[in-house]
């Protein structure tokens, strides 16, 4: 047996840790800005940093076989959940998403942002790639499914995630040009059906999205807002706790939604730079792991749980700065909240336990 | 090739951002530090209701409330001291006024005082120069001048709670306050609310106004033009005073309402800023329960009343023509059952046939009749009328009530349908539950000679600036189609005679008519009497007495008006519910032309 170092012996990649740490901090820090100054704000979310940090690790001590072997299973759970959540879930805020456990209460679709991308592995891990137009479209039918329910609920924001998931575990596993294209025709019939499925607000806000001054009491006065911010902040940005935009409170979702608007107007380009960097950081260390991994499904799951981790950046940034519509997705490890960032953090769990346990599998070959 | 992607894509944010944050950073800037917009909503002003007359029934009162702007005050406790010798303050509203005081900023307006008297917006105007950074403002308030009068038609609005605001558009109600939460007001909520306007202002560091740079008016809300005759209205509402009922009037023609009244009433201006949990409590507890709306909701047996619209099922069936009799000796068995269904009239009609089973009520017609034709053929017959199913009209919380069939008992009750349920059916009596209005409608159809129409409360709208009006047409579609139309007159002819010939149930309430009218009385048992006991109003509480009904329409060549009567625990229906549609018929016949539309 090899002798392991320090982090495989603890199952943490440590570059991954600290990257992931250090943006977090940043997060706090803005969050402390953007929140009013509330330290209390602060704290409590420190906790769910904490707690998040806690859940990364204990995932990591799991082997990539085991977590291979329950994504069947997830995946079924998930979708029973969701179908119970039409059935029994609660209402809040005009959409049917969380089901009441009695202790707490639960989001199902939040789980299928890992379960759809492990499944999709998982089916993809044992067959030729690149696979056939027939596994293409089966691994379609286990994205689609899933994300129909969720859109049903309504949560666009989170259906879009979950097939972005899915669908960057497809496109690392290796996708002719020519399949591409068939998806994004497939992308565009379903698009009505989506659209069908929105709810009124939804609906305006991809309308306002094209328009924002249309709208100039509701959704547009969000992009509009943002883009002063983003614009005012310059090269340097206006000093952290400075940025009027925010502190005036005409910036909405100040916390978690619209906190990269936060940033560039207190940090201005030269802070989204260093936030850009410490990102790509991230992303070529999942890459650098995913390359490096010694089966199938570690490797398809784990570049497509980074890919994913992309998109969310990605969608954020580009809602905020008004390229893409507004579409609820909160900034990965910076903006306020728990639930988002507990999802991410296991991601990056199994993508840490991808790369931790890897020499028990080669000293079996 | 998933990196070169990721490259791409990030490349294409941080050229977005160098665009905002560099090129266009001199006009981001602007906008931020000397241009800073906000936008401030101007709520709409809600739409009037109005009666048919043009009687307002609905309108915005300015109430007045005493505010404070911090900022222009050097000692608060002091001033507030200094207003309690001209003004009521309590320790309550201090208490709010602190609270906010530490919220808002010190040039917002924090209000100390709502709803000041006239007394003491007087007063306070007199002396307002000694109260610097103090001031009485005014807001409009839903207020409704008639008070109970016409809660169950109008309903009320109130404060806009949790459910609300998931229906509602969030931005077209940014600014107001309050929403339609019963009645006319929630029905024609979209209409009455109107269209937001907003006021860009600039502000400056500190949120302070300094400028308004644009200004969109608000689309005030639709006036709404009810169908309500409010002479119509009081006389129904004095006859059910202290008693529990309701009564529908409608115009058979076009379905216009001229009076509901569901007795008793409430105050819907108790609700428009939120009523105290003990006034609510007392509502909820009263036994009269008077937040029921017994027009649309209350659910009742219809007694004799059904008895017309039985004869017309067994004509039309053939069962039964103008001159078949039936033998009432004063009750009736069903072979191999010694159960006896009695006749009101204890000593009997004798020979009777459909027209003076009519004019005299005769329940043992009736059962023969109902035995005759079954259960099914009574459903089918009874329903075209509208029995069971809710009547459409233009307010929520409506009741379908229930016309009871052989499929009905076999799903609810999981059971089979017994011969003797068919015979109390057919005096109105058993599973079959009917609301005021509902018996309106059906009476509106037989006026009509067929034409079924929707009962409405809303006949037009108009635009609170232009004036401009604008009629609701209320056509009639469907229509009961008979083999012969004549039966129509057949059984009018016979409700012509209950009311008209001395034989009748009623004749006394049509006594010295200036004109003909139709009618039929009711009164429903509310429990059963045993076999061998008689009943006796003294000896029974009332709340188990016999509810009093009446249904009726006049003119009878042309009808104009149709009445439903329902006085719960009121006695026999001839007694006391015809009575009072003599009355309504006579105000209403006065008037020489209705104000019909539509």
């Amino acid at each position: 047996m090899e002798e392991q170092n320090l982090g495989q012996r603890l199952h943490i990649d440590f570059p991954l840790f600290f990257g992931i740490l250090a943006l977090s901090i940043l997060g706090l820090v803005v969050i402390y800005s953007a929140g009013g100054q509330d330290i209390e704000l602060v704290y409590k979310q420190s906790i769910k940093l904490v707690i998040a940090l806690a859940g990364m690790i204990i995932i990591a001590q799991l082997s990539p076989a085991k977590i291979a072997r329950w994504s069947f299973v997830l995946y079924v759970t998930g979708l029973i959940l969701l179908i119970m959540v039409i059935f029994y879930g609660d209402v809040g805020k005009g959409a049917q998403r969380w089901l009441d456990l009695k202790m707490f209460r639960f989001q199902p679709s939040e789980l299928m942002k890992l379960t759809v991308p492990m499944m999709v592995a998982y089916y993809l891990a044992n067959k030729i790639l690149p696979p056939t137009i027939s596994k293409v479209l089966m691994v379609c039918f286990l994205i689609i499914l899933p994300v129909l329910l969720i859109a049903k609920q309504p949560d666009l924001g989170t259906a879009l995630l979950v097939a972005a998931a899915g669908f960057s575990v497809l496109f690392i596993a290796g996708l002719s040009w020519r399949l591409v294209a068939v998806i994004g025709a497939l992308g565009a019939a379903v698009a009505p059906l989506l659209w069908s499925f929105m709810h009124s607000y939804q609906k305006r806000r991809v309308l306002t999205f094209l328009n924002p001054e249309n709208d100039p009491l509701g959704a547009g006065y969000h992009t509009i807002q943002s883009k002063i911010a983003i614009g005012s902040g310059g090269f340097y940005g206006k000093g952290w706790l400075n940025g009027t935009q925010s502190h005036l409170e005409f910036l909405p979702e100040r916390s978690t939604d619209f906190i990269f608007a936060v940033f560039c107007e207190e940090f201005g380009m030269l802070g989204v730079l260093f936030l850009l960097c410490i990102y790509l950081f991230i992303i070529l260390r999942g890459l650098y792991i995913a390359i490096n991994a010694q089966h199938n499904f570690g490797r398809l799951l784990a570049s497509g749980l980074t890919l994913t981790f992309f998109v969310y950046i990605f969608v954020n940034m580009g809602m905020v700065t008004g390229q893409l519509p507004i579409v609820g997705i909160p900034l990965p490890l910076v903006s306020h909240g728990g639930t988002s960032m507990v999802t991410l953090t296991i991601g990056f769990g199994i993508i840490m336990s991808i790369h931790t346990h890897r020499r028990f599998l080669s000293s079996k070959t | 090739m998933s990196v070169f992607i990721i490259f791409i894509l990030i490349s294409m944010i941080v050229s977005r951002i160098f665009y905002l944050t560099i090129l266009k950073n001199t006009h981001y800037s602007t906008l931020s530090q000397t241009n800073r917009v906000k936008i401030i909503p101007t709520p709409p002003i809600r739409g009037l209701i109005y009666s048919r007359d043009g009687v307002i029934l609905a309108e915005n009162k300015s109430t007045f409330s005493l505010i404070v702007i911090p900022e222009k005050i050097n000692n608060i406790n002091e001033t507030i001291a200094k207003l309690k010798k001209i003004i009521l303050i309590e320790d309550s509203d201090i208490e709010k006024f602190k609270k906010s005081l530490n919220k808002k900023r010190k040039f917002e307006k924090i209000t100390l005082r709502l709803k000041l008297s006239k007394e003491e917006v007087a007063r306070f105007s007199v002396n307002r120069h000694r109260y610097p950074g103090v001031d009485v403002v005014a807001r409009l308030n839903r207020y409704y001048p008639l008070g109970e009068k016409l809660v169950h038609a109008i309903g009320y609005v109130a404060r806009i709670d949790d459910e609300n605001v998931k229906s509602i558009n969030k931005s077209n109600y940014s600014g107001t306050t309050h929403i339609g939460k019963l009645g006319i007001e929630k029905y024609y909520e979209s209409l009455l609310h109107g269209h937001v306007g907003y006021q860009q202002v600039e502000v400056n560091a500190q949120g302070r106004v300094i400028r308004v740079l644009e200004k969109v008016a608000p689309k005030p809300g639709e006036n709404i033009h009810l169908t309500i005759d409010l002479s119509l209205q009081q006389i129904a509402i004095d006859e059910l005073k202290n008693k529990r009922g309701a009564i529908v009037a409608m115009d058979p023609k076009n379905g216009d309402v001229l009076a509901l009244v569901s007795s008793p009433g409430y105050d819907p201006n108790k609700f428009v800023n939120g009523i105290d949990a003990k006034s609510y409590d007392l509502l909820l507890a009263s036994k009269d329960k008077p937040l029921i709306n017994r027009a649309i909701q209350g659910k009742y047996p219809p007694g004799s009343t059904f008895k017309p619209f039985m004869g017309l099922v067994g004509l039309e069936n053939g069962t039964r023509n103008n001159t078949d009799e039936s033998w009432c000796p004063g009750w009736f068995t069903l072979k191999g059952n010694k159960h006896q269904y009695r006749d009101w009239k204890k000593q009997g009609h004798g020979h009777t046939d459909l027209h003076k089973a009519i004019m005299e009520s005769c329940d043992v017609y009736f059962y023969t009749l109902a035995y005759d034709l079954g259960i099914d053929r009574i459903y089918e017959g009874m329903s075209r009328f509208g029995f069971g199913q809710k009547t459409g009209i233009d307010i929520g919380g409506e009741k379908q009530a229930l016309m009871p069939s052989r499929r009905w008992k076999r799903e609810v009750l999981g059971e089979a349908w017994f011969p003797g349920e068919t015979l109390i059916l057919g005096i109105g009596q058993g599973y079959a539950l009917v609301t005021p209005l509902q018996l309106a409608k059906a009476m509106a159809t037989f006026a009509n000679r067929g034409h079924i129409i929707r009962p409405r409360l809303v006949s037009g709208t108009s635009n609170s600036i232009t004036n401009e009006a604008h009629d609701l047409p209320n056509h009639s579609k469907n229509k009961i189609v008979l083999s012969n139309s004549a039966y129509w007159n057949d059984v009018i002819r016979s409700m012509k005679d209950v009311v008209h010939d001395v034989r009748g149930t009623a004749w006394f309430s049509g006594k010295d008519a200036e004109y003909n009218f139709a009618g039929k009385t009711g009164t429903a048992q509310v429990i059963g009497i045993a076999q061998d006991e008689n009943y006796k109003k003294e000896e029974i509480a009332e709340e188990f007495q016999d509810h009093a009904l009446f249904i009726g329409f006049a003119p009878v060549e042309a009808p104009r008006i149709v009445i439903a009567i329902i006085v719960e625990n009121g006695g026999g229906g001839s007694k006391v519910a015809a009575p009072i549609a003599r009355k309504m018929f006579d105000d209403f016949m006065k008037k020489k032309d209705p104000i019909t539309k539509g």
